[in-house]
This record gives C-alpha cells, structure tokens and sequence, in this order.
C-alpha cells in the first residue's frame, strides 16, 4: 500500500514533465521586441551599461535631464493657475481623436503602493476625484490593484488586467522604471489609453505621462536654497529615504553636484524615514562637529531632524524638509530658516482627468508635466492655514479642495 | 552548542524515563519519511487547498468574474512559481532543522549578476547562468559550513550571510543594472496554451527532482534523519555535516533560479527585487502551511507547494475584490496562524522544541530534579 | 550604561560556590563565556568611539547615547525571555508601531489622556503577548509562525483603521517621557528618564530572572518535557514569557514615541535588532542559556558599533554587511566559548566537588540558571 501512495504522485508529476517535453514550450505571445531600452520620455536614468563600481550620483546624473528641468523651473504653464493639476507646459501633444468614445468607461489603475504618507495622500485625492467623473458618466468604475512595492507583483497586476479586466483605459503608476517597461508596452499594446504618472518608464507608448518637473528640478530648489543661506564650507547632512528610486535618486544627484560645486560640505546616509534611525543620526553627528544645514529627499521624518538639534541643544540648521503638514508646522513653531520644496501631490488627480479628455477626443499632452513650486517661508501661512486640522502625513499641496467629502476624508484619511 | 558527550533528550521519548534506545527514537522519528500520517497531514492541505479554491471562485463570481478562466489561473500559477522555487529549497533547510532568511538578497544578487552578465544579448546566457547559480551554490555552502561545522545557528547564520549580502547590494547596486537575454525575456512570457506558464513549469520539475532526492536517495533519508535529531542520527553513523549543507546549497540554488525567473519578467536585475517579494518570511510560512514541521525531520515537498497554491489564490480574490492592501497583510497573518493551528493540532505528535534537537542535556538527571539549590546559593 | 556593566561577573551556581574562586577569578572566568565576553566586547566598543570621537566620552553625551539606546536594550531584555524558553517573537517591531499609532491617535493634544493611555497601551501589549502565547503553547503553532502571524495581522490592521498614519504626534508632557529627563545633576547635566527606565527595567529583569519563574522559564526553555515533569506549568511559563515580551515592546514604544515622534516606521525592524542584541549577548536560540542583562549588553555593543562606524565615516550602505559579519562571528566564537566555559567542571579532574555524586559527567543544566 505504502508503495501505491507515493507512486501515485510521482506518475502525476512525471506525466505532466512529459507533457511539458511533447508541447515542448509552445512560446505563444511573442510580444514584439524586448527591452532593448528607448530612450525614456524624461527620467533617463537605470545605467544601462554601467560598471558594478561606480558611484552612485554618476550613474544617477543625466545632465540633459538636468538642464531641461533647470529651464521647466521658470517655464510658463499652460491652463488655469487656479487648476495646477490641469496645468502643463506646451509641447508635444497626443492627438486622441481615434480613442474618442462615448459613454461610462471602465478604468485599471496598477498602483505600486500606499506605503507611504504621500502615497496615501494622493490615493485618497485620487478616489475623490473618481466619485465625480462616476457622478459625470465619464467614468463607470475604476478597478485598482495594488502591488504593494512589488516589482513582480504590479507586472502580474497589469498582465491580469489585459487578460481579464475588461478595461477601457490603463492607469499605471510604476514601482520602478526599468523593470515595468514590459509590461506597460504590453497595456500599450491592446489600443487602448494609457496613463502613467509619478514614477516613469522607458517608453513612450503611453497615451500621456504625467509627472511633476522631476526629481533635479527638487534638488536645484532646495541645493540652491541652502547654499544661498550658508557660508562655504559649511557641512550638510543629506538625509535620503532610500537607495535605487528614480525619483528619489535625481533630487540627490542634482543637490550633490550643486553642494560640490560650491564648496558645501555635504554628507548622506539612508534612514528609510525611520525617526528613530534620523535622530540617531543627527545626534551622532553634531557629536562630531558642527553642522550647518539639513537636506531631505523627503521631508517624511524631518521633524526628528529638528528635534535631534533641539534635545542636543544644538542651533536649529537651514534645512530643506516637504510640503507634508508635520513639517511645516514644526517649521512655523521653531522659526528655522527652510524651505518646503514640493513634490506635487496633485498629480494623483491628473490621470483620471486626462481619461475624461482622452475619451473626449480632446488631445492630451504627450508628457505631461505639472508645476513644482517649493513652498517658501512667505507662503507657509496660509497653507497652514488652508490645511488646518488635516494629519501630520497631510501634504499641503494634495489640490483637492474643490472635491467631495473635502476636509472630513483627509482629515480622516480614509482609505478605500 | 553540541557536545558529544551528552546524549539528546530534547526528543520525548528520552525525557520520560529513558526507555527507549536511541535508535528506536531514530527509527520513529526519521527513518521514515513517508508514513500513514504524513499523507494525511498533506492531503489536509489539499483539502484545505480545494476548500480555499471554491471559497475563492464563489467570491470571484460575486464580482461578477469567473475564476477558472485562462488568464485568471495562469496569473494564479505565475503568482506561485517564483515564491514556490524558494519555498522548496526552504523546505528542505526546515527538513534538515536549519533555517534560511537570506533568501530575498540571493534573489536579488542573482537577478543582478544574471543580468549585468548578459547584457541583453543571447550569447551571454550560458555563462551569465552559469556565474549566477554558481555564485548562488557558493553563497548557500558558506551557510551550509558556518550551520554544520561552526555551529552557528541556522537563523543567525542566514540573517547574517543575508545582511551582508544585503550590505553589498546597496553600496554597489543603485537601481536596475543590465539587461536580460531577449530569450529569457521570451521564456518568461511564453507558457503552454495560455494557461500553464514556463514557469510554473520549471517549479514542477524542481519539486520533482526534489522528491526524488528526498524518497529515493541516502540524501534525502539523511536529510529527515539529521533534522529529526542531529545527535542521534550522527551517533547512527550519519555525517551531519553533508545534509546540512546540501540542504542550504539546494536552498540558495533554487533562490538563484528564481532570481532568474524574476529577471525573465522584470528585463532587468534589481537590488531590491527580493525583499519587494518578502521572500523570506513568505518562504517559511508557506512551507509551515505546507505541513511540514519547523522544527525539522518531518514534511514535504508537496505539502509546500499546496501551501504556496493557498498563499497564490488568497492573494488573487483578495485582488479581485480589491481588498484594501493593509487588509491584506491581516488576512495573510490570520490565515497562517489559523491553518498551521489546525495541522498542529490535529497532528498532535509530540515534537522537540523548536529549535537546537542537539541541546545537551544529561540523560539520567531531569533538569529541575534539584533547582532549590543552586537557586538558594546564587550570590546577590 | 552604569547599571549594565556593573553586573558583568558570572555567579556560581554549584553547590559549593566557595571552592570556585575568588571574585576576581569568577570574574575572569565570566568573562570568557560569551555571556560575560559582551560586556568586554561593548567595553572595547566604547573605548573605539571615543577615540574616533573624545567628545563622545563625555558625560552629558554619553548619558545620551544611554538615553536612546534604551528602547532598543529594552526590547532586547524583552526578547530574551522569549528566547530563552527557547521560542522567538517577530511581532515586537508590529507592536512598537501600533502603541506608537495609538499614543499619536488617542491622547492627541490631550493632557488627561496620558494616564489612561499608558494603561490602554499596556493592556493591549498583555493582550498581544497573551495570544501569542497561548496560540504557540495551547495551539501548538511554533512561536515563529505565530509571531510572524501577528506581526502581519496587528501591523495591517493598525494601518487599516488610521489610513497608513497617525494624526500626529500626542501631547509633549507624554513625549517627555521619552525625551526629556531630570534636569541639572552634577556631573551628567541631563539624566534622560529613558536610562531611569532602563534601570528600573534592568533591576526588575535581574529580580525576575532570579525569582522562581525566572528558573522555570529558563528550565522551560533548556527542556521543556522535564520542567513539565518537574510539575511546572509550562504553557503557562512560556505564555508568560510572551507577555513580558510584549510589554517590553510596549515600554520601548512609549519611549520612542518621545524620542521620535509618531511616525509609522517607527519600530521597523525592530525584532531582528532585538533579536541580534540578544545573540550578540551571548543567549542561546532554542533556549535555555544565557543572562538578561547580557542580551541588553548586546543592544549596547550593537548602537555603539553603528555608532563608530558613523564616526569612522564607513559608507551608511555596508552597516549591514558589518552586522552581519558581527553575529555570525560573535555566534560561531559563543558556541565554541559555551563549550570551554563548560570544561572546567567536566574534567575529572576538577576540584568541584559537585560532579562526583553525578552519575553523569557533566550538568551544564545547573549553569544555565544565571542571568
């Protein structure tokens, strides 16, 4: 008997081997080329060719990319100031008269994450503005799958979406740029739109890609911030969440060579906006010496920053920290030289409202990028006011004061 | 940790009273791996498994889908392979009573090599292969030698070969590097008639080989026996040394091969790839919701593919109802407390503890026969 | 660090403790189980810092590194009792971050809240720590499994209900828990209330240790079969022990709410340095050895050598890599130093006398009893 039960298994599994051999791989869906890598729309970063050893901003500089978002820092805007997240620079424009459609639309959305504040922020913006385009009949429903910072996961989700989501549109914000290539050029594929937005990818079949000036135009801002306010040879610390994202890795890179060009003092160290890791950090370092100024790739966690100056009874630094409400209240209280550079939260409410003008026909412009204006300290009152009572991982620019459920759903963050 | 001197009594049947000679101990407890209740025990998870599909296929249908189509079970066995690769090499370092929390990082090195060696051309394949999964055998043999020959506890040994792994990928990789062959890439899209992707086919074959090694070779039956007892299956005569090692070099073999998995589907090699996947705790829970035992010497191969078939279809209806991804993770930690419960408590043999079956203890003296007094004479 | 390292000795637990030496050589002989060997271990750390940083060894700064390595000692002390009954907890790191979350979302700008808080946050640590135990001891799921189990389950759970973050941090009266500290003693300037707690936890870990359910645990974890038939109650030991857990981590959560701030991450990871800290103090995993204070000796060694490594401008990317060298080294040399520790009374030709009337060479069971 004992023979006959682990036989059976084993004849199941060989039987499948030999079935595996008789259709010997019959490579269906031979998607057209691979990712012999197009020159990317913006964002032209992943060293392709690069050497295991390099340093890390090198491969991360692209000084074209560099020089464009210099310029789109003091470029006019296309639209209604009062609508930032409809706002665009003239360039290259989509023609969507074929995608013209009429009536509700079912919409896909591949999200990479809600892991963190700003991502949560945008998606509760998002599904606001979804509410009205459904009310509008623009849009019918949106299905949303989440792959949690997966890589692998979001390319699984986009694949089951073409497969069985019975979509009308594909919404795509990537996890990371190189490796969802594929897959969106295979959403790209079926004919119907598609956004991307946030982080991009290197292709431009996509319908629109929206984006905010990008990642050097942030390290420009605040880099030139802090060396307008400091002596040289002052030192920086660079606090940076962490290694490998585009977004992230640019603001870096353009903020080091800025502080290495004129003789800033600058140090890095990645802390995965862990308060705790930021803290010990700083303290450790103004054990060692003196330190003049703070720079943030993310102004998550910038309050332990400060705080770390405040227990070791240090003077408060010049520091550039984000839009995100714990900062700038902490900002206010203290009366620190900053700057709250921004990376624009409202461009979560821009894919939906390019659908509704895609199935318009109205053309959409081929890479869509929204103004990024750094909040300065002039400013920062009224938006604390504007955003009174909104959490601590609020972000102040999240344009969503003309939608429904405005302030209750951010005030109490409720997440779909 | 071990001292030869002293014989186990971690296993029950030494503690009370000594009865048994080690070697019927050996005999019950590793000798065979196959038995009545093992069965039973995976056919419960099959069982379990089937009751998880029906669940899953009612709640797709309530969303107005069909679960049994095309697209829905080829995203189902995508969603297991490359999980369901490290889950069996984690399977056999469980069976062998060690454990391996590298795994995410050695997924990640592998898509990293693999890639910056094949540069995106077809020629490079063989030798790219090649380095990765040699690259990968040698990582699992430093943990197999620091496990077997140093001592070094198995979770330490792997947390720690993990970490510096870790360490390396983030000072020399930023972002994506290289590129994969357009066959891999090929590879990783293709599949049978829709439904069956290669691989999940490369999974089967793996899980194959893998019980046949277990059933049917001395490695496999020296496998159950060190992780049933270490000490006793060394006094057996068995080297301890060889599974244990094998065990971890298979482990981190496969973590390779899936590492190229990844790099099929993802194009390029990424130095966070691995922990994106949570690889390492995912492993070890689909391979306890598999059935076999954490403690070692008992489970199998294809228990744990059922676990990884459980995990993947959970995963796919809590997507098709668009379940809130915080949600998520408390739904996946209830179910793995809940399902391993059951097993537990069903299979209601007595196991060693957790961890260390070659703690020493002296065999004739129960520990607390005389606590007082060491207690009372303790100085303050 | 003055209430860890002045308990470094080994104490004797043979039956004729005199025959064993003088303090010195206990001391000396302390020091080469691994137990003892962390504390020369966090000594030499702490003599590298300052000398890569002299500042550093000043009292006011050095008070502050003690400050704020509490949290992390702390969970560790926790960490251990789960570890030595031979079981671990993952779910630390999950537990810190819901007490932080609850900490922001429920006191908020309320001053009458603190109290009821802490008592809230403390129930619900028992409550946590009770499950996990009762789970791993009556539903015979292995500890990792559970604990893992909760950490998924409580960390979704918590980012459900309040949207992936806190509202904000809560009053500041709460915070100076974790933050402020007796101000103007002579020579220290601040004492932070972190090291005050830290103490007090230390002292209670050692009394614990030292206590009849400190033996049980211990026996629980060498050998839980022979501690059950020694007529303890081993589920209930160990599901004890669980709790400790869980409220060392909640003790570790009020501080870092103070120290940090609110902050979803806050806590991340916390159960691998938890874990580490209590290797690299020499406790066995499987149970059964090891000293309470040597696990918190362990979370000292482990900041201060992040610490040099900062002031040695070693690039923050291979922290990792050194730590994982660190414990693996520090494992492999402890198991090898358990052994040599050991040696003595094994020799026959041992002065102890304690050996002769044992049928059996050796009792390591009987050594396992120090903390």
């Amino acid at each position: 008997m004992r023979r006959n039960i682990h036989r059976a298994p084993l004849a199941v599994a060989s039987a499948l081997l030999l079935g595996v051999f008789a259709t010997s791989c019959s490579t269906e869906d031979p998607t057209d080329d691979t990712s012999a890598s197009e020159a990317p729309a913006d964002s032209a970063e992943s060293p392709e060719e690069g050497s295991e050893e390099t340093e890390s901003s090198e491969e991360w500089f692209d000084q074209e990319v560099y020089d464009t978002q210099y310029e789109q820092r003091s470029a006019t805007f296309e639209g209604n100031p009062e609508q930032p997240w409809l706002q665009y620079i003239d360039g290259e424009m989509t023609d969507t008269s074929k995608l013209a459609s009429k009536g509700a639309k079912k919409a896909c959305f591949a999200n990479a994450s809600i892991s963190n504040p700003w991502r949560q922020t945008g998606w509760i913006t998002m599904n606001q503005q979804l509410e009205v385009l459904v009310d509008e009949g623009v849009i019918s429903e949106m299905e949303t799958r989440d792959a949690g910072d997966d890589d692998n996961t979001q390319i699984a989700d986009i694949d089951y979406f073409i497969s069985e989501g019975n979509c009308d549109a594909f919404i795509i914000s990537p996890n990371s740029t190189a490796a969802l290539t594929d897959a969106v050029e295979r959403a790209c594929d079926t004919g119907k739109p598609v956004v991307v937005f946030d982080r991009g990818v290197e292709t431009d079949c996509a319908t629109t890609f929206i984006h905010p000036i990008g990642g050097f135009a942030w390290g420009i801002d605040t880099a030139e911030y802090l060396i307008d306010n400091l002596e040289e040879g002052d030192k920086v610390i660079a606090l940076r969440i962490l290694p490998g994202v585009d977004v992230l890795e640019q603001r870096w890179a353009a903020a080091e060579k800025l502080f290495e060009e004129n003789g800033i003092e600058a140090v890095d160290y990645f802390t995965g906006a862990d308060p705790t890791k930021i803290k010990t950090i700083i303290t450790d370092e103004l054990n060692k010496g003196e330190v003049a100024g703070v720079w943030m790739d993310a102004g998550d966690g910038g309050v332990a920053a400060i705080e770390a100056f405040e227990d070791f009874g240090a003077d408060y630094p010049v520091m550039t920290g984000e839009d995100e409400m714990s900062f700038l209240r902490k900002w206010e209280e203290t009366g620190l030289t900053g700057l709250a550079p921004v990376y624009s939260n409202f461009q979560w409410r821009t894919p939906l409202l390019a659908l509704e003008k895609i199935f318009a026909g109205e053309e959409v412009p081929k890479e869509w990028v929204l103004p990024q204006t750094p909040i300065t300290e002039d400013e920062r009152a009224d938006y604390l006011e504007a955003n009174e009572g909104m959490p601590d991982g609020h972000y102040a620019k999240f344009g969503g004061e003309d939608l429904p459920g405005y302030p209750e759903v951010w005030q109490e963050r409720q997440i779909p | 940790m071990s001292t030869p001197a002293s014989t186990p009594a971690s296993t029950p049947a030494t503690t009370s009273g000594s009865a048994e000679a080690p070697e019927s101990v050996r005999r019950r407890r590793a000798a065979r791996p196959r038995g009545a209740r093992r069965l039973d025990s995976t056919a419960l998870i099959y069982l379990v498994l089937v009751g998880v599909v029906v669940a899953s296929a009612v709640l797709t249908a309530v969303e107005g889908r069909n679960f049994f189509t095309q697209g829905n079970i080829w995203a189902v066995l995508t969603a297991m392979s490359v999980l369901g690769l490290i889950a069996i090499g984690q399977t056999l370092v469980i069976l062998v009573g060690s454990l391996d929390l590298s795994v995410p990082y050695v997924v990640s090195l592998a898509t990293l090599v693999a890639a910056g060696g094949m540069k995106g051309l077809d020629s490079n394949v063989p030798a790219a292969v090649f380095n990765t999964l040699a690259l990968s055998v040698l990582i699992g043999l430093v943990m197999g030698l620091l496990v077997s020959l140093l001592d070094v506890h198995g979770f330490i040994a792997s947390l720690g070969v993990g970490l510096i792994v870790s360490g390396y990928l983030a000072t020399n990789y930023q972002g994506s590097h290289g590129a994969a062959a357009p066959d891999l890439s090929l590879l990783g899209r293709s599949g049978i008639a829709g439904i069956i992707p290669t691989a999940f086919i490369v999974l089967l074959v793996c899980a194959l080989l893998v019980t046949l090694v277990l059933r049917y070779t001395r490695l496999g039956h020296h496998l159950y026996a060190v992780g049933g007892n270490r000490e006793v299956a060394r006094m057996s005569g068995v080297r301890t040394a060889g599974p244990v090692i094998a065990a971890h070099v298979i482990c981190s073999f496969l973590a390779g091969v899936a590492g190229l998995l990844l790099l099929s589907r993802t194009g390029v090699g990424l130095p966070t790839i691995g922990s994106q996947g949570r690889y390492d705790l995912l492993s070890i829970a689909a391979v306890v919701l598999g059935g076999t035992l954490l403690a070692g010497g008992k489970g199998s191969v294809v228990g744990t593919i059922g676990g990884v078939a459980i995990f993947a279809v959970l995963d796919n209806v809590m997507g098709v109802m668009q379940v809130n991804p915080f949600l998520k993770d408390f739904v996946r930690g209830l179910v793995i407390v809940l399902a391993v419960a059951v097993y537990a408590r069903r299979s209601v043999v007595r196991r060693p503890p957790r961890f260390g079956p070659d703690r020493v203890l002296p065999l004739p003296v129960p520990l607390l026969a005389s606590p007082s007094k060491p207690t009372d004479q303790d100085p303050a | 660090m003055s209430a860890i390292t002045s308990t470094p000795d080994r104490r004797d637990t043979h039956v004729l403790p005199a025959s064993e030496g003088s303090l010195f050589q206990r001391l000396l002989r302390g020091a080469v189980t691994p137990g003892g060997a962390v504390f020369l271990l966090a000594a030499v750390l702490f003599i590298a810092v300052v000398w890569a940083n002299p500042s550093f060894g000043e009292p006011p700064q050095l008070i502050r590194f003690i400050g704020r390595t509490a949290p992390i000692a702390i969970a560790a002390m926790g960490q251990y009792y789960v570890i030595v009954a031979g079981e671990f907890d993952l779910s630390m790191g999950a537990v810190i971050a819901t007490q932080v979350v609850i900490a922001g979302n429920y006191i908020g700008d309320d001053e009458s809240r603190v109290l009821p808080a802490i008592a809230l946050m403390l129930a619900i640590g028992a409550v946590v720590g009770l499950v996990n135990g009762l789970c791993t001891t009556l539903l015979k799921v292995p500890s990792f499994i559970v604990t893992l189990g909760t950490m998924l389950a409580l960390g979704g759970l918590v980012r459900y209900l309040t949207g992936g973050a806190a509202t904000g941090n809560p009053v500041d009266s709460f915070r100076e828990i974790g933050r402020g500290g007796l101000q103007d003693v002579p020579v220290l300037d601040v004492l932070p209330y972190p090291v005050i707690i830290l103490t007090v936890v230390a002292v209670a870990s050692v009394w614990l240790m030292r206590s009849p359910f400190g033996r049980t645990l211990i026996a629980s974890g060498d050998n839980p079969d022979a501690a059950g038939l020694a007529g303890s109650h081993v589920w209930w030991v160990k599901t004890r022990a669980f709790m400790l857990s869980s409220l060392a981590a909640t003790v570790a959560g009020i501080l870092l709410v103070g120290y940090a701030g609110v902050h979803p991450s806050v806590g991340a990871g916390y159960e691998f340095q938890a874990i580490t800290a209590v290797v690299l103090g020499g406790v066995v995993l499987g149970g059964g050895r090891g000293w309470v204070l040597s696990a918190a000796a362990g979370a000292f060694a482990l900041e201060l050598l992040f610490s040099f490594l900062n002031f040695q401008e070693v690039e923050s990317t291979w922290r990792n890599s050194v730590q994982g060298l660190i414990i693996i080294l520090a494992v492999a040399l402890a198991a090898r130093a358990w052994t040599l520790g050991r040696r003595p009374s094994r020799t026959p030709a041992s002065p102890t006398p304690s050996a002769a009337p044992s049928p059996t060479p050796a009792r390591p069971g009987t050594e396992t009893g120090e903390n």
